[in-house]
């Protein structure tokens, strides 16, 4: 799972309505997978990006690139530099192994092969 | 014919072997693309744009395959773990989330650009476990998937009903949760070509022109001319199958240059390879 799948992903458990995004990352392993670079993919994502989810996370795995603050987006010249830097984050690295946490019922979510295991419980639909 | 639905749960039926046979099958994957062509199609997206799509019920990936060959970037949910790992095995682009979308999803509102489904929606009208309530799951998986549209944007189902019972239950479930939309036959008057898309629209976009149902092709003819449904489309979708290789992404960048597009990635000797180095 790429981290741009991460960062729209909240817990679905039936009733789990507030504070149960992002989905904390534990014991994770990640891997680089590169791809061609998309700038204009890029853009379309940027205004849905939860920004402050996203460098919580990306501190979570040790990536220190993102600024705190996400630039402007409404003007056009985003350079390439920071675009590149989002397009690693996003679209590069992906979480294999681990686990993803609802941080409010505390369901855990485990991710295998890079695939999250997103089934519930009957209890939890 | 015996409905595979009848016969067993998704993640029973679609079993290793069963997921093997269905994605080797030469048949099987020309007829997946044809219907995810026409999916996207029916999607109406922007022109020249890289969207944000899901594939419900993506299987082994001969439909998501296509989103990567049209440039997009999607993420796929299914509910047999054997058909997600064939996906696995073939390098396909997208995210996978294994997935019964009957319990609904839980993508952030307005994620998605768009949504297809093929082959996969009449699974959802089973009861395939004693608690399992048809209409009670369509209904959750309609307005979860409501939630994570984008205004306006589309999500279109190719699926085989089983009757109009089957139809208007669905239809009822996603009408009340708030889409619009409606069916589209395509090829209705031939045996072997009709085939059903459910086009269903989440709201208005914003400011934009009214939707409306598209046209279906192949209205008052008999049998689809091998013109239109077979060759022509086929041969597009030959053409398009050259995506992984390094000249038809040259090709492509070359064209959007000539087109006067900006940010088009230059090329490099990595253009066109598949790369997946650790770390
Ligand atoms: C005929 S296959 C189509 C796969 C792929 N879309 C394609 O075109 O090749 C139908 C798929 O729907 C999936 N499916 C059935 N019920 C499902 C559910 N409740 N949630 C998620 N996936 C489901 C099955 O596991 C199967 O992979
Ligand atoms: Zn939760």
């Amino acid at each position: 799972m790429r981290l741009v799948a991460h960062n729209m992903l909240q817990c679905h458990v039936k009733g789990c309505n507030s504070n149960n995004f992002p989905l904390q990352l534990s014991n994770v392993e990640i891997e680089i997978q590169e791809t061609d670079f998309n700038p204009m993919f890029l853009r379309n994502i940027l205004p849905k990006l939860e920004w402050n989810a996203l460098v919580k996370t990306a501190l979570q795995i040790n990536i220190t690139t993102l600024p705190n603050v996400l630039p402007d987006t409404s003007t056009d010249d985003l350079d390439d530099e920071f675009l590149k830097m989002l397009h690693r984050v996003l679209l590069e690295t992906h979480i294999q192994q681990g686990k993803m946490i609802c941080p409010n019922c505390n369901h855990v979510y485990a991710i295998k092969d890079g695939i999250p295991n997103m089934l519930l419980n009957e209890n939890e639909t | 014919m015996s409905r595979p639905e009848h016969k067993a749960p998704p993640e029973i039926f679609y079993n290793e072997e069963e997921a093997r046979k269905y994605t080797s099958n030469s048949r099987i994957q020309s007829v997946q693309a044809e219907m995810s062509l026409r999916a996207l199609e029916l999607l109406n997206l922007p022109e020249d744009e890289t969207c944000f799509l899901l594939d419900i019920g993506c299987g082994s990936g001969l439909s998501g395959e296509i989103l990567d060959e049209e440039g997009h970037i999607w993420i796929g949910l299914d509910i047999s773990p054997s058909m997600l790992q064939i996906a696995l095995d073939r390098e396909i682009e997208g995210d996978l989330f294994l997935q019964d979308v009957g319990q609904g999803m839980g993508f952030r509102p307005g994620t998605f650009d768009g949504a297809i489904s093929i082959s996969a929606l009449q699974w959802l009208c089973n009861a395939d476990q004693q608690s399992h309530n048809p209409k009670a799951r369509l209904v959750r998986f309609f307005s979860t998937l409501y939630a994570s549209l984008r205004r306006g944007a589309r999500a279109v189902f190719q699926f085989y009903p089983e009757n109009d019972d089957q139809c208007e239950l669905i239809m009822n479930a996603a009408m009340r949760c708030g889409f619009e939309g409606g069916l589209v036959v395509d090829y209705p008057n031939s045996k072997k070509a009709k085939k059903y898309y459910l086009c269903l629209f989440a709201g208005q976009i914003p400011g934009g022109q009214k939707q409306q149902i598209p046209q279906a092709l192949g209205e008052g003819e008999e049998e689809p001319t091998d013109v239109i449904y077979s060759n022509q489309r086929f041969e597009k979708r030959k053409q398009r199958k050259s995506v992984k290789n390094r000249d038809w992404v040259l090709h492509k960048k070359e064209v959007a240059r000539t087109r006067g597009k900006k940010d088009v990635p230059s090329d490099s000797k990595y253009t066109g390879r598949k790369r997946r180095p650790k770390f």
